[in-house]
């Protein structure tokens, strides 16, 4: 074997190999993509009654007032980042981050005006690294989250804004779009925006509300938002899946390409092998007549 | 006998689904009955097991918190939990009530009261829920 060929058949080998994991990580991914949406699809009948209720009585009575639905002048912002534990997943969380880092650049010019609250591995490492301040980690999420996972960030970070540490509260996760488009999306989730209840419109029920609809919407706006909190994650667990199935897609792809080109030039190396050695066999032939 | 829809909701999945006579519930205001053609309602619930009629059968589910929404013949119930009766593990809701229990006896701190005493009331109720008690 000349020179050269030993490696590029070495190479070969662990394009394979490689080709291989990422392969079975993307079916893998495409199963658990199906899973998570299946998931968000099962979690929306529960905040569209939410919302309904909710925006019957804000858009309803119209005298009810709550602070969740007023604005008040912005001095703290609370961000809550939704990011994977898990990496190879494309540019999924390092755009998302970036959007982050360049809002907060943009909007706030000291540390105190803005606090984070971060789900997930990847956000919290990225933020820890760049020394932004952390209010609240969640880390080490399943697959399939469940409400009560999400409950204390969630509560924490909607309690901040009631009783008036945030005067905001914007939402930062990965909305779903399909596998291959996931968008990075900034939302405001408080104050609720009032203009939106009242237009909602529709078919409206007039309910009674026990004890009064002033309490109810105590007890429900909270929930509410908690709720758009987990259907946030959801949506960004099956953007993960999505993204990371792409990736993965791309890189099997890649292999693919990469071991085709190695062959041919396993094959030309080979092939100039042969001939050298023919026209080594003749060299000599000839030179003993 | 007339009948309403009874629907449970969480947050994760659809609960309960099923035609019933009559819904029992403890509202934050106190214990409500529903009827068919009930008028338009909402209330928050407390922790405490709903009561479902059907046929003169009744069926018990823990709803943890939560809230009511009525209409003409349709309740909807949404709980951030809830399990119905027969899928309660009944040892697991007395250990929990035991523990809570002892938390509650050693006060020694204030959020930790209210946890328990909140862990003892989700307890409670699925027990009876599942007709232990």
């Amino acid at each position: 074997m000349a020179k050269g060929m030993r490696e590029i058949k070495r190479s070969i080998k662990s394009k394979q190999n490689m080709k291989q994991i990422t392969k079975a990580m993307e079916m893998v991914s495409a199963a658990k993509l199906k899973r998570a949406q299946n998931a968000a699809l099962a979690s929306r009948p529960y905040a569209d009654k939410l919302r309904e209720v909710v925006f019957s009585i804000a858009g309803g009575s119209g005298s009810v007032k709550h602070p969740m639905l007023q604005t008040r002048e912005v001095k703290r912002t609370a961000y809550l980042v939704i990011t994977s534990d898990r990496g190879l997943a494309g540019g999924l969380n390092t755009n998302l981050l970036r959007k982050l880092l360049i809002t907060i650049r943009e909007k706030h010019s000291s540390q105190d005006q803005y606090s984070v609250f971060v789900i997930g591995r990847k956000g919290r490492d990225f933020l820890r690294r760049r020394n932004i301040p952390i209010a609240q980690e969640v880390t080490g999420m399943t697959d399939s989250p469940t409400f009560a996972d999400v409950k204390p960030i969630a509560a924490a970070a909607v309690q901040g804004f009631e009783n008036g540490t945030y005067d905001e509260l914007v939402l930062v996760y990965n909305e779903f779009r399909n596998a291959i488009t996931q968008i990075p999306t900034l939302q405001k989730l408080l104050p609720l925006d009032a203009s939106e209840l009242g237009g909602a419109g529709g078919a409206k029920a007039d309910y009674e509300y026990e004890p009064s609809a002033e309490e109810v919407l105590q007890v429900l706006l909270p929930k509410y938002a908690e709720t758009l909190v987990f259907s946030a994650l959801l949506d960004n667990k099956a953007s993960e899946h999505g993204a990371r199935m792409t990736a993965m897609g791309n890189a099997t792809k890649n292999a693919s390409k990469m071991i085709q080109q190695l062959t041919l030039t396993y094959n030309r190396a080979r092939q100039a092998a042969i001939t050298q050695e023919i026209a080594e066999i003749v060299g000599g032939a000839n030179a003993q007549q | 006998m007339s009948t309403l829809r009874l629907e449970i909701v969480t947050p994760e999945r659809k609960v309960y689904e099923k035609d019933v006579n009559m819904v029992v519930v403890k509202g934050v205001a106190g214990e409500l009955g529903i009827l068919p053609n009930h008028i338009p309602l909402v209330t928050p619930l407390k922790i405490a097991p709903v009561k479902a009629k059907i046929d003169g059968k009744d069926e018990y589910m823990a709803v943890h918190g939560g809230f009511m929404e009525v209409r003409k013949d349709k309740v909807v119930i949404l709980a951030e939990a809830a399990e119905q009766g027969q899928d309660i593990d009944v040892i697991r809701a007395r250990q929990a009530k035991e523990r809570a229990e002892r938390r509650l006896a050693d006060r020694s701190t204030e959020i930790d009261h209210k946890r328990a005493e909140l862990a003892l009331q989700r307890a409670l109720s699925r027990i009876t829920a599942a007709g232990g008690e």
